[in-house]
Order: C-alpha cells, then structure tokens, then sequence
C-alpha cells in the first residue's frame, strides 16, 4: 500500500541540507528512511523543490541498490551473499529462506511482514554466513535455524 | 589548546583519571563490533548488567570496545580487576556470565575452560600466570598490532581515552612545528603504500595534490570497503574512529584541503555512527574546526554516505557520488590531484593508508621504514574468512608468507580439510592454489606473481569449493554492479556470466573455455575502469590453476568438488538406520520415511543445503 506522504516532514530533511552541495542522496537517504521507500510522489515534490529534473532523480534511485521504489515489508531480511559467506554455504540461507518465505530475493510476503533481500558483503565476515532483519545482525547462520529466528519477528 | 605541551598536559590528566578508576573498579570491557554484535553480545551485556545487580556488586564498569580482530572467538569479554592482569574471554554465552561474575569479577580466579589469553603487566599484583600471554597465542604470535592497537583495547566512544593512549600527538606535532612540504617528505620516506589495493606512494600522491593551485581542495577517505570478504576498514572505523580523524586532517594540512570527506558505505551503520560521534568529539575539543592549535590551518571533516554500489569505491565515481549522482567513472587524465571533487584537486585514500599516517608522524619515517620488506614498508591487515579454522583480522609485517598467515595465524583449514585456494584481492584478484603459498606478501612479489594485495580480504578455499563456482560467483557480483557505462564491461562481463552459468549447470560447451579467455584478454584491455578492466581476473586466474576443473565440468559433467547443485545431488543410502535426525533437521521437510524404516530425499524439495549429510549420525548420507 503506497504511504501517506508528510510533506512537513520533507521539507525539514530539504531544511537540513539547504545549505550543503552535492545532497541528494543523504535527502533520498532520510526520506527513504521514514516511508521504507521512496514513494513516487515524494520524488515529484523533491524534484520540485531542488529543480533537480525528475529523470537525474529517477536515475540516481535507480542506480543505487539501496535506494526501493516499491513499499517493503515491516521486516527487512538482507541474506548475506559475499564471498566469505558464499564459500560458507550462503547460498543455502537464502534457498531456505525463499522456501520458508514463499518468496524469491526482492519481494515481500503478502502479509507484508517480511521483504527478503541479498546484499553483497556485510562485513560481519569472520561469523558467515551472515543475515540481517532490520538492525539486528545473525552470524553463524545455518538453514536450520532460518524459522526459529524469523518467528522472533512478530 | 595551542601547543603540544598543552595537549601532553590534558592526556596526562586523562590518564591519571582512567588510573583512579581502574585502582577501584572491575572494568569489564566487552567486544561491541559489528562481529560481536552479531555472535551475540547485546544478549550478554544484558546478562552482565543482570548479574551484577543480582549480586550487589557498586564497583563494576562495563565499557565497550571494537573488533580486536578474533571473530572465531567472539563474544570477546575482558576482566581487568584492580591491580591485576586482563584477562579475554571468548565464546562467552549469556549462560557463562554467572561463572563469570562469580568467578572472577568477585572471587579473583581465572575461568579456564572460558580464558583466550592475558596481557601480561609488569606494574601489578596479580598475573593469572596459568592463562597464555595474549600475544603468546598462536592466533597472534606472529601478528604486530599497529593499525589495529587501539582495536578491542580502548573505548571507540571516548575521545579521552584515544588521548591517553596518544591520540592527536602526531596532529599537534604537524601543526605546531612542522611545514607542508616536511610532512610530504616524511611520509615519502616512510615508504608508505596506499592499502585499497592499488599500493602507490602515498607520499608522490599528496605531493601532486600539494603541487596542484585552487581556491579550494580536497581531501577524501574511501570507505566503501565494498570488497566482499573484507572487513579491515570497517573494524578501524567502529574501534579507532579518531585514529582516521587524525589521518585525515594531517593529510588535509600537507595538501592544503580545508575540507575532508570521509566516503562510508551504509552497510556500516555501526562505524558511521562512531565517526560522526569521533568527528563531533574532536569538533569540541578544538581538533577539527577553524585555526586548529592557533596555527592557522582549519579543516572540517563530512561524512557522506554510500547507497550501496561497489563501483562507487572507484575513486572517480565515488567522487560523483558524493556530488549527488550516479557513481560511474569518467577516463583518467584528468586525475583528482588536478581536478577533482566539484573539479578541483583531490586527494583520495583508503582508511587504513590514513589509520598509518599519525603513528609516522609521531615515531618518525625511519621508524616506519624499518618494518617490512624494500618496496612494502610497515603492516597490512588481513580479513582471513572463509573455510579457516579462526577467522578473523590479521595484521603482520609485509614479508610474512601467505602459508604464515593462513596455517599459523588461521590455524589452518577447518575440519580438518584440505586447502585448494585462497582469494586474495576480493573480486579484482585472483585465488592462490598451494604452490603458491610461500609468496611473501608484499606488493610487487605479489604483482609478480599475478597476483594483487587487494584491500586485504583473503578467503580460503577447501577441496569442497568448485572453482568454476567461485568464477561464476565473483562474475555474477561485477555484472550486477557494473555502471553500465561501457561496452566491454557492461556486454562482455554478462555474456563471460552466460557462459559461465552454462557451465555449472552442466550445458558447457567445446570452445568455451577459450572464449571466455578471449573476451577476458579484451575486457581487460578495453574497460573504462578498474571493475571491468580486473573483472575478468577471476576466471583466468582458476582457469591458470585449475583448468581441468573446467574440462571435467565441459567434457564430463562432473563438478570435481562435488560442489555445483545441477551437478550433484544427495543420496540416503541403505546405511540409513531411520533415526529420523535428517527428516526434523531438513529446513524445507524433503525428507521422508517412517520411523526405523528407510528415509528418502524429495528431490523436488531438496535445496541441496547438505544439512542432512553434514549431521547424519551414521554417515548414511552420500553425495553423488
């Protein structure tokens, strides 16, 4: 479901930096930071307001894989898949996950509980595999323990 | 504070007052890096706090600290009691808290089964003598703690504790009684390389920037540390914030650039939160900011974020990151020494060439010089991950052999498995097979080799990992991250991934091999920037060592290390006693069979995680 946009709350993010050059990703940054995502109309309102045209915007969105133009879940798993990881059987965490989740990496569950993503190295790499939900990071991970530690997450 | 004096005459106070406290209280210091964190330290704080207040105890601090770099051992607590040696703890579980406290916070004996080492102190009562000295271990015999000293050992939030242990001496030496040019020429003779991989000298580096003429210059930290496998930076930022501060603002002053950015990937939140909290500290107490030590010279520091592009540790598009836009490079002349940041002169360096640059100034370039081999002059630290018995971060003299850190410090392959290769230089390297292992590890031995340093990631290798997997996997990491921007990498890295993938899963094809060996030769020949000119070096590196990997895979369908999953699959055979273990373990429920009766794989479930076989208790499951 798209968010409800506070325009007030924009506008103090566009505030903070006024004074600063070279900042529209630290903006992108905040904003994605209230909503999970960068909803489309906030974009409109920032182009707008920077006169930064909307397809330079558009582009650094979508250039940077940090940046989600679609709403995620309320969780957000990051399955580690760099190399120290790989090597220590990552890829058998995400196939568990994706079974467990009934999704495949980039989506979100229906109930919009749980969005699954890989991320190339979180640097936790002397504890691979690794996983993340939200700010709390997983090392030591095996399959086995994938639905012990997500039915943590309520 | 104007003098050096000045700042000697705060750090004494700041000792005496951390002597005070240790004289009265048990400090308990516990390891709070991203890699703690994760194995679980939150849990055993709370356990702590808990413990103490069970029992009463009014005389306890709890502090926090980095990554001293023993990840395998983490969660890492040290005991130091009041005019007794610390004492580290390792693996310690929420559980172990209680022996602890009781033990030794209260009782004053060491918990064996639980103690990793002891520093050694000459100054106290008491020694714990039966622990082995810390540096004494085999994990850390041969290591030389320099970038890496503060790590683990002091509090990262706390400037006052980075003063007392020296802190911002080499800043207040620069700027009280040093020139521009006398900085450019010590650190010219400390022979310092820069660590992000490339290894040129740092000094000929700032002396192009110095040279260059501009109303305003730059001065960048690059820690996007996007490498996967390493995570030297990352353990230098969260437990010696102030150590890059430093760094940087000497740099700042022997360039000319009264601004500095400090360019950090966001997959670091905890090291972007103890160098803002180290920036701001600094800030207050007059280390950053305007005339610093009255001497004229002012620098304030920036963090800027990264949104998750490894492209963007490639300094002419991270310098396009932080103006706001898609991080792709743009051809070199011009370089950023000349024009730069906003198009003017800049000077970029890895966090670790930064994390050297105080301890020079202070102990002076003959000093640092007299470390390492001719051509690679000091430490490197290493993030050793991968199939290794302790994993972890290792900081050795260049010189020390691969073979050195990998067996002695690493302890060797885990499980008792055979070594195949290590990866040395993350996605731009290339792996090491056996006979390559007494290469000493400096810049050019590397190079001649065919090799690279790299960041400094090295991920082993056992006889289970398939290496055609391991080329895949590094090609499918730079075709995801490539700009886009130019042909070769953008086509040629996608169509080497096609080809690769064919392979794995079995479709390889005559004629393979040698043209992915052709479209390497031309992407390395041919890409706009470092990703693409060194993605392909992953795949000629295993098809120089390994090549018969991909014959076997091409010719036989048959992955040799019984690794590739189209290839291979598990089977329970007639040793299966029916104990059910696999069938409760199987994370996706492929497993069948009835009790005491034969189990069976559903091989349209099966994942191929390999956690029935890795814990069948009659070793009845094969791989085929």
């Amino acid at each position: 479901m798209p968010a409800e946009i506070d325009y007030q709350q924009v506008d103090k993010i566009l505030a903070k930096y006024a004074n600063d050059k070279g900042t529209l990703i630290p903006i992108m940054q905040e904003v994605q930071n209230l909503y999970n995502y960068l909803p489309k109309a906030v974009l409109e309102y920032l182009s707008q307001k920077t006169e930064i045209p909307l397809s330079e915007i558009y582009g650094v969105a979508t250039f940077y894989s940090l940046f989600h133009l679609n709403p995620r879940g309320k969780y957000i798993i990051r399955c580690c898949q760099g190399t120290a990881c790989h090597v220590r059987g990552g890829a058998g965490i995400l196939a568990a996950l994706e079974k467990h989740l009934g999704i495949k990496a980039g989506e979100t569950t229906a109930d919009g509980r749980f969005t699954l993503e890989t991320v190339a190295c979180l640097g936790a790499c002397g504890l691979a595999p690794v996983m993340q939900v939200n700010e709390d990071t997983h090392g030591r991970m095996t399959p086995t323990k994938v639905p012990t530690i997500l039915a943590g997450y309520k | 504070m104007k003098t050096l004096a000045d700042l000697q005459t705060l750090r004494a106070e700041y000792i005496k007052k951390l002597q005070i406290v240790a004289a009265e209280k048990v400090l308990v210091l516990i390891g709070m890096g991203t890699c703690g964190i994760a194995a679980g330290a939150k849990q055993v704080m709370v356990s702590l706090q808990e413990e103490i207040k069970a029992h009463n105890l009014s005389n306890v601090v709890i502090k926090q600290t980095g990554c001293i770099g023993m990840c395998e051992q983490e969660v890492l607590v040290d005991i130091v009691r009041p005019n007794e040696a610390r004492v580290t703890y390792g693996k310690v579980k929420p559980s172990d808290v209680k022996i602890l406290v009781e033990e030794h916070i209260i009782g004053g004996r060491a918990v064996k089964e639980l103690a990793v080492g002891r520093y050694p102190d000459a100054n106290v009562d008491k020694g714990y003598g039966d622990v082995p000295k810390y540096r004494e271990i085999d994990f850390c015999k041969k290591q030389q703690h320099l970038v890496l000293e503060h790590c683990g050992v002091i509090d990262p939030s706390s400037i006052e504790e980075y003063i007392a242990v020296g802190g911002y001496e080499g800043l207040a030496k620069v700027l009280t009684s040093m020139t521009p040019e006398a900085v450019i020429d010590e650190i010219k003779k400390s022979g310092l390389r820069g660590r992000g991989g490339g290894g040129f000298p740092t000094g000929v580096k700032w002396q192009f920037a110095h040279n260059s003429q501009a109303d305003q210059k730059y001065i960048i930290c690059n820690a996007d540390e996007g490498d996967p496998g390493a995570f030297m930076d990352r353990s230098v930022m969260e437990g010696d914030p102030h150590r890059v501060v430093e760094g940087m603002a000497i740099g700042g002053f022997a360039i000319g650039a009264t601004e500095g950015y400090v360019y950090i990937r966001a997959e670091y939140p905890l090291a972007v939160k103890h160098l803002r909290e180290a920036i701001t500290a600094a800030e207050q107490a007059g280390f950053l900011g305007d005339n610093i030590f009255g001497s004229g010279f002012s620098f304030h520091l920036h963090i800027k974020e990264g949104a998750g592009a490894f492209v963007c540790g490639e300094e002419t598009a991270l310098m396009q990151s932080i103006e706001g836009k898609r991080g792709m490079p743009r051809p070199r002349p011009p370089f950023p020494a000349v024009s730069g940041l906003w198009g003017k002169p800049t000077n970029i360096n890895n966090v670790e060439t930064f994390a050297n640059v105080a301890m020079i100034m202070v102990k002076g370039a003959d000093w640092y010089a007299g470390m390492g081999t001719d051509g690679s002059k000091g430490t490197k630290v290493f993030a050793l991950t991968g199939k290794i018995k302790h994993t972890g971060l290792a900081e050795v003299p260049m010189g020390t052999t691969i073979r050195e850190i990998i067996f002695d410090i690493g302890g060797g392959i885990a499980e008792d498995k055979k070594f195949k290769a290590v990866q040395i230089g993350g996605p731009s390297g290339g792996c090491l097979p056996e006979s390559m292992l007494d290469l000493s590890v400096d810049y050019d031995s590397l190079i001649k080799a065919g090799a690279m340093m790299g960041s400094g990631g090295l991920v082993v290798m056992d006889e289970t990992t398939c290496m055609v997997d391991v080329a895949r996997f590094f090609l499918t990491f730079t075709q995801a991250e490539s700009c886009g921007k130019c042909t070769p990498c953008r086509e040629g890295t996608k169509r080497m991934l096609e080809i690769l993938n064919r392979i794995v899963e079995g479709k390889g094809r005559e004629g393979d091999i040698e043209l992915l060996e052709d479209l390497a030769e031309t992407i390395k020949d041919t890409a706009l920037c470092g990703l693409g000119q060194t993605a392909p070096n992953p795949v000629l590196a295993t098809l120089k060592y390994f090549r018969n990997e991909y014959e076997a895979h091409i010719k036989e369908h048959c992955c040799p290390a019984g690794s590739c999953t189209a290839l291979t699959k598990y089977v329970i055979t007639d040793k299966c006693k029916g104990c059910g273990l696999c069938k409760r373990n199987c994370p996706v429920g492929a497993i069948e069979g009835g009790s005491k009766g034969q189990h069976k794989i559903d091989y349209n479930k099966c994942i191929k995680c390999g956690t029935c076989m890795a814990n069948c208790p009659f070793k009845a499951i094969v791989r085929e």
